[in-house]
């Protein structure tokens, strides 16, 4: 079992001119790894980062987009797995976070912690398709997971972290947002 | 001929769905998010999914649209969500968070399935159409009814103003819109 903290360390060292999209969780670890202006944290609508990712993607198809989804997020809107893969971006690259819990929320598990979204987003249609338990594995590959044309889903099994702070003010701040059109509209 | 195609039978006035789909590509609408309702499909949809201008992407349920058309309103590329009266209120509290607290240019076109046309939507008979303006009224959100021909010319302004000042906005559709 691997840490989200660990992981995302790990795609740092991968990610540059990507939107990154992210909710809740993840996108406080995330952030507590750096501001970037190509954050988008989509805070607000649990379950909605995926789509805020599709419309991104659709919207930019010459420039990647990472969604950082967590698992009680995706379950709040399993049909989008289905919508991005007939879809199809290739420039859209999901990875769902798997701790089993609603992390934000309490840390009450989900309905079934042992769910198989890999094999969901396979059956969905998606190009490419991970599932990574092992950290050394997913340094290993994260590189050509990020390439892959999409749509790519990853699932990285994560344990349940430490307590965290939630900014939300920071998150929400409306600078961010403006931020990151000005950023792509002149890219 | 697919019912979807016909205008309810006892209907003596027409709306055009060509004039609706004209107004919405006068808008700058690229792209079309929805989940099927009957009462724009065979008017609506279904020549939005076979017109080479317009973008369609048919999504799961309607919450979704709301992330996607806020997708792309950050690359400046306009959407307009079609949908069912349903749809809108399974989709409150995207709406809520994403259109209107964060102030983005979220068009909804909305179906008002069961609706009487010869009378005004507060006074439908379907219960589920009455709340629909006071909702969008207690949300601040700016809506319009397209119910007659001259209504059409409605679209345009609203889908403008929307992206023009960042706000979402509603269209409700009040009768099935004709093939034509």
């Amino acid at each position: 079992m691997m840490k989200r903290d660990e992981c995302f360390r790990v795609l740092t060292r991968h990610v540059t001119d990507e939107v990154l999209v992210s909710t809740y969780s993840s996108a406080v670890d995330w952030l507590n790894l750096g501001e970037r202006t190509l954050n988008y944290f989509s805070v607000g609508a649990m379950g909605l980062d995926s789509s805020h990712a599709l419309g991104l993607a659709l919207g930019r198809p010459n420039k990647r987009i990472i969604c950082l989804q967590g698992d009680g997020s995706l379950l709040m809107n399993l049909g989008c797995l289905v919508t991005i893969a007939a879809a199809a971006p290739k420039n859209l690259v999901h990875i769902v976070v798997q701790n089993g819990t609603y992390e934000a929320n309490g840390g009450h598990p989900i309905p079934n912690t042992e769910a198989d979204f890999a094999a969901m987003a396979r059956a969905a249609g998606y190009a490419h398709v991970h599932d990574f338990s092992q950290l050394a594995n997913f340094e290993q590959q994260a590189a050509h997971v990020l390439k892959q044309d999409g749509p790519v889903f990853a699932t990285l099994h994560v344990e349940p972290s430490k307590p965290l702070t939630y900014d939300y003010p920071n998150l929400y701040d409306p600078a961010r947002r403006k931020a990151l059109k000005a950023a792509l509209q002149q890219s | 001929m697919d019912a979807d195609l016909l205008t309810e039978p006892d209907d003596k006035i027409e709306l055009k769905g060509s004039g609706i789909i004209a107004a919405i590509k006068a808008s700058g609408i690229e792209y079309i998010l929805s989940v099927p309702d009957i009462v724009t499909s065979g008017g609506l949809l279904r020549p939005i999914a076979r017109d080479p201008e317009l973008k369609l992407i048919r999504v799961c349920k309607e919450d979704e649209c709301i992330g996607i058309a806020s997708g792309l309103s950050y690359c400046d590329k306009r959407a307009l969500t079609l949908i069912q009266y349903t749809g809108f209120l399974d989709s409150i509290n995207a709406i809520r968070g994403i259109a209107v607290e964060y102030g983005q240019p979220i068009c909804m076109m909305i179906g008002l399935l069961g609706h009487d046309p010869y009378t005004t939507p507060r006074n439908s008979p379907r219960y589920g159409v009455r709340i629909i303006e006071p909702i969008l009224e207690a949300m601040g959100i700016p809506h319009h009814l397209v119910n007659e021909e001259p209504d059409v010319a409605k679209i345009r302004p609203a889908i403008e103003d929307a992206y023009a000042k960042s706000h979402p906005v509603a269209l409700l559709i009040g009768r099935r819109p004709s093939a034509s």
